[in-house]
């Protein structure tokens, strides 16, 4: 069942941009990220797990995944905080900080590294507030955190506002109405329909948070085994001329980016099912 | 009673982004600024005048102007191509223009080093024709072509979507030919999506440093793109420096953010 509908174009319109489409896509995205697989095809899979074999990156998995997790789940509460805030409230500034929260997807991300770094070091304004307490924010895996908070939160808050705009407040009224508390409304009325928005956005800060570098690479100081993620492994190795185990090291970020993509897709439809 | 709780909750949710605003947000733009005017106004221009930055700004430019045309052209095809017309395999397609979405910037880098480097498979046809790709523009240029691919395809695509093909179909119909169509309908349509989308494609050329960190080289005053001038400066301790530049591409992010509230305004009024 082979269905092409060109109208009211011609097949001579359908053909050449749907060739020059593909030629492009082709040529720029699918022939490079194949050739990475074919690359460690070399190596196998079992000496992809070899690479993982090697105590300085199987820190850098556990640190990448680590912080990924913790600014996620910060970033969960933070983003649905201002969406709450930004859809719901009424107040002073409302538009500017609606505005500002696109900053960090417009802001170059070796700008907001360098800049955080100062800010959360023992002479910055608020590594000088934990500095008394013996706390140390930058060079550690927290600055890190920091970090993926400020990239990631904007993906929640874009996600879930509009699917919070969209939601008639009706259902809340009658909620109300009938006597359910707030705390109740909110978990049997508004949550189920945010939910899998939540999660999605929640899951694309995640990725982002595992592949991020420009920020990341200022603030945490790269010590090996410490404060060292994936990514700056990737590039300390190709430094170095080991070209396999940069490689080793990309597929499985690729794979498990790839897989939070499929699983966020899902859950998308499965929204949008329930909607229709 | 319920009301006064409500409003309680309401102001400290209110507090609490304002707290995060400031802290987040703001603080980092103030420190940005803080820091370039470390040494006065004098000491921010003198840092300005640096032969090196101004290169890195004159090859940042030079490497957005290649990527963000090339992506646009790409862009507005992939849009309509699957916005226009049905057939198999168009949500592979769709999948393929998010991927670059979903590649960490450093592994950008590293596929076009496997590609293009010493130890590449075009490694021989390159040397060949004696042509450097790595550690030289033309590698800046393709890994930001990369990482910027789905910008304006994706503001494009559920703009071109939802505005449906019955306008064209009539141009079509009533003897319009293809690009007679294409000046004076489908352009004017999707003249403030397409337009929004170059701008946020412009901003992540301008400021992508993962996949060009790679690919660079760092070689000062020739492949240092301004992002990577940022990191040299700031790596020599000359913070002055690392910050007037760093300067530079806040207010490019500003102007990314004002033209977005422009272009909001009059999607709106559409």
């Amino acid at each position: 069942m082979v269905s092409i509908q060109t109208k009211p174009y011609t097949k001579v319109h359908f053909g050449l941009s749907l060739g020059i489409t593909v030629f492009y896509l082709s040529l720029m995205v699918v022939i490079p990220l194949l050739g990475l697989f074919f690359s460690t095809a070399k190596i196998g899979i079992t000496g992809i797990f070899e690479v993982f074999t090697e105590d300085r990156i199987r820190d850098a998995l556990y640190l990448s995944f680590y912080v990924g997790f913790v600014s996620a789940i910060i970033n969960m509460f933070i983003g649905f905080t201002f969406v709450w805030v930004l859809v719901r409230y009424e107040f002073p500034g409302k538009k500017l900080i609606d505005t500002l929260v696109d900053l960090p997807f417009t802001l170059p991300t070796a700008v907001a590294g360098i800049a955080l770094t100062t800010i959360y070091s023992q002479n910055g304004w608020i590594g000088k507030l934990f500095e008394p307490l013996g706390i140390k924010i930058a060079y550690t895996p927290t600055g890190i955190i920091i970090a993926l908070v400020f990239i990631g939160f904007p993906f929640v808050v874009r996600t879930v506002q509009p699917v919070l705009e969209d939601l008639p407040k009706e259902l809340e009224e009658g909620a109300r109405c009938l006597g359910a508390t707030p705390f109740t409304t909110f978990r049997k009325v508004i949550f189920p329909e945010l939910w899998p928005s939540i999660l999605s956005g929640t899951g694309m800060a995640f990725a982002r948070g595992i592949g991020e570098y420009g920020s990341v690479v200022f603030i945490s100081g790269n010590i090996p085994g410490k404060t060292e993620i994936l990514p700056l492994l990737i590039i300390t190795k190709l430094e170095q001329y080991e070209y396999a185990k940069a490689t080793g090291i990309a597929v499985v970020m690729l794979v498990i980016s790839f897989l939070i993509m499929f699983l966020i897709n899902i859950l998308q439809n499965r929204a949008s099912r329930r909607l229709a | 009673m319920n009301i006064k709780t409500f409003s309680f909750t309401k102001w400290l949710l209110i507090f609490i982004v304002y707290f995060f605003t400031a802290i987040i947000l703001i603080l980092p733009i103030v420190t940005v600024f803080q820091e370039a005017l470390a040494n006065g106004v004098d000491g921010y221009l003198n840092a300005l005048k640096d032969e090196d930055t101004i290169s890195a700004f004159l090859l940042t430019i030079k490497v957005s102007a290649i990527a963000v045309p090339a992506n646009t052209l790409f862009g507005f095809l992939a849009a309509f191509t699957v916005t226009r017309f049905n057939f198999p395999g168009k949500n592979t397609i769709l999948t393929i223009i998010d991927s670059p979405f979903a590649v960490s910037p450093v592994i950008s880098g590293l596929i076009f080093l496997l590609i293009f480097g010493k130890q590449g498979w075009m490694s021989d046809t390159l040397e060949q024709f004696d042509i450097q790709i790595v550690f030289n523009t033309p590698g800046l240029v393709i890994a930001t072509m990369f990482i910027t691919l789905p910008f304006v395809a994706r503001e494009l695509i559920p703009l071109m979507q939802s505005q449906g093909k019955e306008e064209e179909e009539a141009s079509l119909l009533l003897g319009a030919n293809f690009f007679q169509t294409l000046k004076r309908v489908i352009l004017p349509n999707v003249k403030w999506g397409l337009l929004y989308g170059i701008i946020l494609c412009n901003a992540r050329a301008m400021g992508e440093f993962g996949a060009v960190s790679v690919l660079s080289g760092h070689i000062r005053g020739k492949t240092n793109t301004l992002p990577l001038q940022i990191e040299m400066l700031y790596n020599e301790y000359n913070s002055v420096g690392a910050f007037t530049a760093a300067s530079l591409l806040v207010f490019l992010s500003f102007l990314t953010l004002f033209l977005k509230l422009l272009m909001e305004k009059n999607i709106q009024k559409k």
